[in-house]
């Protein structure tokens, strides 16, 4: 029986349990250095290099059979449906966070102030008005200057650095396309420039991202702490920008491998994934941009 | 490559296999081993409830018990075992030589009992384990939770994950590699619950990791997710917490469905009644789960309109699972049924689930609940959806298709004797519930009101009985493997589907040329 008709299982891996105990380590040394630990950050580290070498070592490996011819075409599907059911898990995360902010908004808010359903809460934060932004917490009206949960002194308007975050990521979803195109057509040269053009997009957004968390804190008064604001802000922005960073560094590995020779016009599912994952982080920006920045 | 080559020596075998046998083995084995863990859990929290007052542990210690016996069976023992069951039975089912990704398989695996370590653990450390129950609402669970929390959240992003990639590979499988001419329509139930349990878990358990880290970032960077002071609330925490809940709940019910679908037409010697209308009530009810999740919070103060949306979405669950119920008793009438152990399990847990079906319908009606609410008669509806539900599906499972996993039959007696003392056992422990809930006895208290006392001590008689006969369990499970004679491949007469073409035990691999359906 051919190579191409057998559908291709790995005899033995010691990856997987690598992987387990390197995650296990990274998550008690998080979860010790939070609880302030002083071996916390030495066995968090621990655990994250050695959780970033087994999956480079898996992705090598998973590379390299591809590469021996050892995948036929039903188990490349399996890599196509197991990358797009990654990818939905990827938006529940996010729906998570969207509908906290969506009940916050909608619901929580107004409530506190005594609307609708809710008069009664009046009387437990007297003076405390719904608005969106929030900048005056319920703990500030009730205590002023004393609050321990104080509003953000500032926040960011729609039209500056956001709308342009938003041109430099919807330019990225185009030019990874542009590279995807390039290597369909077999020209190698223009998939390596236009992914070139997506990665460097990809980190001009994240320095902008930075710089907006640098002025949060230092200009506006905006921080994790700034009440409700602060909180939905900074995780859906913050994890945004965490999965932007993630899908940097799978582009820049592919710009990486096809220098290396790697990727033919019928085969690049690697580059395929991360464009995949490119588009979906860009879809979540724009519904950030409009619940977060302009709504 | 070899064909036929068998498993490798060793502990290195489990530790590295791709093999989705072996796999299914050890998800089944640590699962077991959680179920007695979670199941000891029980026990001290029955002990100490036998008689009014404060007897054997201190009440904080009471609330680590109720919390941990929660997590361990929801996320130990009934969804590991599904999981196993799943690795074991779809490759062979739909004609494929493994899972569709057999190294993120065993990872999916490995990660649970480090999972799991970190969890138990919190036991040990400064201030006691998690003690806010196993809905861990906020703030128990951020401000006033000890500081083990940290832990406990880590330990469920991690076996989220594992979750994740293992419904991944369930589906990928599912859709990738059936054998030809194994249409979607002709898959087993069991394999077309599991498809839709799978986009269940990849749907709500990312929602948990959600909710975790909210709270994650509440206790240690100041944010106010669930903090009225700072613009959030408490009932968030109870809104993405049941998004995810509630489908959880169907996740540990759908594959029991399967089950049941399989076990039932075997031993009534007729086909399944109404193949179709069970992939479509599957299907049904797995996208209600999506809206009815504020059912468990009627008493927390949502507007009106949001208790009759959840009353009535949640009550329309009921029309699906109606015909399943009707399919069920349908397939057994006029057949010639034979009475062995996998079609006592079903049995019992048709008409056992349905009572508790029918207490989760008295419970759906708003006003009713309010009376009901936080009561012990919630504690006997989800245990006799759970119990006879998922955890008999899955003692039928392994009585089932245990013969062909190990090659021997199990003693009739044997698996009978189990039966009937866990039977027994289950409805004098969760039987007397109703009673003391509909009378008010709340649930996750250590003491109660003296008009308890009776119907309390029974049901913790009930419960050492169920918990002595899971012990017994182990000893059958043991003795067949052991020396049970050996058995053919057709295990039960009237069984149909691909795993009975291979000989008992399965060959380590199989169908490495898909057969032809």
């Amino acid at each position: 029986m051919s190579a191409e008709s057998t559908y291709y299982v790995p005899e033995q891996s010691k990856l997987p349990i690598f992987a387990s105990i390197a995650l296990f380590t990274t998550v008690t040394g998080a979860g010790m250095w939070l609880n302030g630990s002083g071996y916390g950050p030495t066995v968090f580290w621990i655990g994250a290099f050695a959780f970033a070498a087994v999956l480079y070592t898996w992705f090598a490996t998973a590379i390299r059979e591809n590469m021996q011819g050892l995948n036929n075409a039903q188990l490349k599907r399996s890599y196509v449906w197991g990358m797009g059911w990654f990818i939905f898990s990827e938006v529940m995360f996010f729906a998570a966070f969207f509908g906290a902010l969506f009940y916050v908004r909608m619901y929580a808010v107004p409530w506190l102030a005594g609307e609708g359903d809710k008069e009664s809460t009046a009387l437990l934060w007297e003076g405390f008005e719904a608005t969106w932004p929030l900048m005056t917490t319920p703990d500030q009206a009730v205590n002023g200057a004393e609050a321990t949960v104080k509003g953000p002194g500032g926040i960011f308007g729609p039209w500056g650095l956001p709308l342009l975050n938003t041109i430099i990521l919807i330019t990225s979803s185009i030019t990874v396309h542009f590279a995807h195109v390039g290597i369909k057509k077999g020209n190698r040269k223009s998939f390596q420039w236009w992914l070139l053009a997506t990665v460097i997009l990809g980190a001009t957004f994240m320095f902008f991202q930075a710089e907006e968390y640098y002025v949060a804190y230092t200009e506006l008064g905006l921080t994790l702490e700034s009440g409700i604001y602060g909180s939905t802000f900074f995780l859906l922005t913050g994890f945004h920008g965490a999965h932007v960073t993630l899908g940097t560094i799978m582009l820049l590995v592919q710009l990486l491998r096809s220098y290396k020779g790697h990727f033919k016009p019928d085969d690049h599912f690697g580059f395929e994934a991360s464009s995949w994952y490119w588009h979906f982080v860009d879809v979540v920006w724009v519904g950030l941009f409009v619940f977060v920045y302009i709504l | 490559m070899g064909e036929h080559h068998g498993p490798a020596k060793g502990l290195t075998r489990w530790l590295y296999t791709t093999n989705h046998k072996d796999i299914g083995s050890m998800y089944l084995w640590f699962s077991f081993a959680m179920f007695l863990l979670g199941g000891v859990f029980a026990l001290v929290i029955r002990a100490e409830l036998f008689e009014p007052g404060l007897q054997l542990v201190d009440p904080g210690f009471f609330n680590q018990m109720t919390t941990m016996h929660g997590l361990v069976m929801v996320f130990g023992a009934v969804m590991p075992a599904f999981v196993g069951l799943a690795n074991w039975l779809i490759p062979m089912m739909i004609g494929a030589p493994d899972m569709a990704l057999p190294r993120m398989n065993n990872w999916s695996f490995w990660i649970l009992p480090f999972a799991f370590a970190l969890m138990v653990s919190t036991l040990f450390m400064d201030g006691g384990g998690p003690n806010f129950g196993w809905t861990f609402y906020a703030p128990l669970s951020t401000e006033y939770a000890p500081p083990s929390v940290t832990f406990f959240i880590f330990a469920v992003h991690i076996m989220g994950a594992s979750s994740i990639m293992g419904a991944i590979n369930v589906i990928a499988t599912i859709l990738n590699m059936r054998a030809p001419g194994m249409t979607l329509m002709k898959m087993p139930l069991f394999v077309w619950t599991w498809l839709i349990t799978a986009y269940l878990l990849i749907a709500v358990m990312p929602v948990l990791a959600g909710v975790v880290t909210m709270m994650l970032f509440d206790i240690h960077f100041g944010t106010s997710f669930f903090d009225a002071a700072g613009g959030g609330d408490p009932v968030l925490f109870q809104h993405v917490f049941w998004f995810f809940g509630h489908p959880e709940v169907y996740i540990m019910i759908l594959p029991a469905f399967g089950i049941a679908s399989a076990i039932i037409p075997t031993f009534a010697r007729k086909p399944l009644f109404g193949y179709a209308s069970m992939v479509y009530a599957t299907a049904s009810i797995a996208i209600l789960s999506f809206i009815v999740w504020a059912h468990h919070m009627f008493t927390v103060g949502i507007p009106l309109a949001g208790e009759l949306f959840f009353m009535y979405a949640t009550m329309l669950i009921a029309v699906p699972t109606g015909v399943k119920v009707f399919n069920w008793v349908t397939t057994m009438f006029r057949g010639s049924i034979t009475f062995e152990t996998p079609m006592l399990f079903s049995i019992a847990f048709v008409i056992l689930f349905t009572i508790g079906g029918l207490s989760g319908l008295m419970l759906a009606i708003a006003p009713a609940d309010f009376q009901y609410h936080d009561t012990y008669f919630v504690v006997a509806h989800f245990h006799y959806v759970l119990v006879p539900g998922a955890i008999f599906s899955i003692f039928a499972a392994v009585y089932y298709w245990l013969p062909k996993w190990s090659g021997h039959y199990v003693n009739e007696t044997l698996g009978k004797t189990h039966f009937w003392l866990s039977f027994v056992g289950l409805n004098i422990t969760f039987f007397p519930m109703h009673f003391v809930g509909l009378a008010g006895m709340p649930r996750r208290i250590p003491d109660y009101a003296l008009q308890f006392a009776d119907f309390n001590m029974i049901s913790t008689v009930g419960a050492f009985i169920f918990g002595f006969s899971q012990v017994f369990f182990l000893f059958v499970v043991v003795k067949t493997i052991r020396d049970g004679k050996k058995a053919d491949a057709q295990v039960w007469e009237g069984a149909e589907g691909l795993e009975w073409t291979v000989e008992s035990p399965a060959p380590y691999h199989t169908f490495s040329t898909p057969p032809k359906v």
